[in-house]
């Protein structure tokens, strides 16, 4: 098979998160689904219009991939308007995968902005279903306004069913709103971890995640310790398309899941 | 050495195309050389040159009878390891039909050292990784090399810098070196293949004179190179050079038009052209060269990375010289000066590199 053919998915179930964001979630129409390991991507193509690179942020009970979609572009908006039913097609998973055994025995970090949360998810249910491996578990979520903040159910069940430290934040509030306000690197403020014995995992805008990784690292949680996600476009997801260059890295291959370590020195690099 | 000698490349021709090859060699179009089908040694360009300088391109008429008396050509391999527009797949009706995927048997007649070196390269960006591509292997495998020792560098070659040239000595089915008083071609074999399209032809074994005459041709070929670069430490000096005046400088001449890449033989990068028949019921996905230069080329969260053309023009030349290191355990530049002659500003990469620091 050319790596650049995708399998045919069908389109099993479609949440609306918000009024820009659905959940899907896809199932081959034919074979198995292959595993994938949090953190990893696969292309979804929009027949006829496009290919786009969607982080995984679960596996479907009915053994596919659950894969959170914002309608930004050509694509991204086709695939938000799929109903159940349709067939997209499907490539991966790609990528690198969010260090999961790094963590065990460490306070974990959660901090997400966004749609940066999608692919969090599933770190996040991992540390529930284990969270006895782990020390303190905190979640901190920026959203633009309480209305585009997506999972609310989930976020609630992982606060009151396992007692993680949940804390969101909004930077526009509507009236309703009494939570707190700002970057989310403010909320660094209000958890509680261990720095020497903390890891984290970082998802969101790369302003956010630089922001955060900094702010992280200056409280004094080891550089290799913070992972990130770093988004870049792709045409392929493999390695040969080029457009997903950051400096010595292909962010398909290498990425998307990186050490702050690693990524610091690029990210702080103007249009690498 | 295991060489014999021809004196016309009218049986190899034609061996190759009983074997049912097309033979895809130089002709004379367009003003320039170009590589296209042949089904005789009379299509080939006899007695052209060329002069090669920074953004330009002349033909040339030599007064000789030399078959292959110029430098690279606009046209590389590339054309035909990895062709501009390739279909990836349709899509009808929910059902994936993968593109075809039998490949042309070609015998691609005159293939320089460096655009071996360029093969290779390709080679591990489309087979050496986690993702191999069946149709490019395909191609490769059906393509008969047969490469052509230079006798005349152009102004812009740098292969020796590069270490790809200016002879052949890996990467090829047969490889001819082009001798005169009396004009004659000496082959050397590079693979079973190439040793039995070789016995099917008429030939003499080489003397040591038609040895030692090849060998001066490529030693006198190598004295003759247009530019040069200094490729020490060069893939650290660019990784260290992010912040230089020059690209800046570079910038202001370049024009984003594209065309070293275009002509590049190792650019790879590709993007994606999506259509639907008018029902919207089929769905199809062609794969076309794309190039760093474009705006486009690079985005995150909906913007160009690379607004401005001095950070292109950086990411296409650190690329070539230092990050394809990182990424393919090689250099991307081959030495073979395309970018440089058909830069219609003349930007020369070889320049820009001792500029840079």
């Amino acid at each position: 098979m050319h790596p650049m053919t995708p399998a045919p998915y069908r389109v099993r179930s479609r949440r609306p998160d918000r009024a820009d964001t659905v959940t899907l979630a896809l199932r081959p129409v034919a074979g198995l689904c292959p595993s994938f390991l949090p953190g990893q991507f696969t292309m979804i193509y929009a027949p006829g219009v496009g290919e786009i690179p969607v982080s995984i942020s679960g596996r479907a009970r009915s053994g596919g991939y659950v894969q959170t979609i914002r309608a930004v572009g050509a694509v991204s908006g086709a695939l938000c308007r799929t109903r159940p039913g349709d067939v997209v097609g499907v490539r991966g998973p790609y990528g690198t995968a969010w260090d999961l055994p790094a963590a065990e025995g460490l306070d974990v970090v959660v901090a997400a902005g966004g749609l940066g949360l999608a692919p969090l998810r599933p770190v996040i249910r991992e540390l529930t279903a284990h969270s006895s491996r782990y020390g303190r578990i905190s979640v901190i979520v920026g959203t633009r306004t309480p209305a585009t903040l997506i999972y609310p159910g989930e976020l609630a069940r992982w606060r009151d069913r396992y007692g993680i430290d949940v804390q969101v934040t909004v930077d526009h509030p509507d009236r309703a709103w009494k939570g707190p306000v700002g970057l989310v690197t403010r909320l660094i403020d209000r958890i509680v971890f261990e720095p020497r014995r903390t890891f984290a995992f970082v998802c969101g805008p790369e302003a956010m995640m630089r922001a955060s990784a900094a702010e992280l690292v200056r409280r004094g949680v080891a550089a290799g310790r913070v992972m990130l996600s770093v988004e870049r476009d792709m045409k392929c997801g493999v390695g040969r398309c080029g457009h997903c260059q950051l400096g010595p890295l292909l962010t398909c291959l290498d990425g998307p899941v990186l050490s702050y370590e690693r990524a610091a020195g690029l990210l702080a690099v103007r249009e690498l | 050495m295991n060489a014999v000698v021809t004196e016309s490349l009218e049986p190899l021709i034609a061996e190759l195309c009983s074997r049912g090859f097309t033979v895809v060699g130089p002709t004379t179009r367009d003003g320039a050389i170009r590589f296209a089908e042949i089904s005789c040694a009379a299509q080939l360009p006899v007695g052209r040159g060329d002069e090669q300088q920074p953004g330009r391109y002349r033909l040339t008429e030599r007064h000789d009878d030399l078959v292959f008396g110029f430098a690279a050509s606009p046209d590389s391999a590339k054309r035909y390891t990895q062709p501009p527009r390739q279909r990836l797949f349709r899509m009808r009706e929910g059902t994936v039909e993968e593109a075809e995927t039998e490949a042309p048997r070609i015998a691609l007649l005159g293939v320089r050292a460096c655009d071996l070196a360029a093969i290779a390269v390709q080679d591990r960006v489309f087979l050496g990784g986690r993702h191999p591509d069946p149709a490019y292997r395909k191609r490769r495998e059906a393509m008969v090399l047969i490469a052509v020792n230079c006798a005349v560098p152009g102004g812009t070659c740098f292969c020796v810098s590069m270490g790809t040239g200016p002879k052949a000595t890996a990467g090829f089915d047969l490889a001819l070196t082009e001798l005169s008083d009396p004009h004659r071609f000496l082959i050397e074999t590079g693979s079973d293949q190439g040793s039995e399209i070789v016995a099917a032809i008429s030939h003499r074994p080489a003397t040591g004179d038609d040895v030692v005459a090849a060998e001066e041709v490529s030693r006198v070929a190598a004295t003759r190179m247009g530019r040069q670069v200094d490729t020490d430490g060069i893939q650290e000096r660019l990784a260290g050079a992010h912040d230089s005046p020059r690209w800046a400088d570079v910038a202001s001449r370049c024009l984003a038009c594209t065309n070293c890449t275009m002509v590049c033989p190792t650019c790879f990068c590709t993007t994606v052209e999506d259509a639907t028949d008018f029902t919207g019921g089929l769905a199809e996905r062609t794969e076309v060269w794309d190039s760093c230069f474009t705006l486009d080329f690079s985005e995150a969260g909906g913007s160009s990375v690379r607004g401005s053309g001095s950070a292109r023009y950086r990411q296409w030349l650190t690329h070539k010289f230092s990050t394809w290191f990182d990424q393919f355990g090689m250099s991307g530049c081959v030495g073979c000066g395309r970018c440089i002659t058909w830069c219609p500003t003349g930007i020369d990469v070889t320049e820009e590199l001792g500029c840079i620091r």
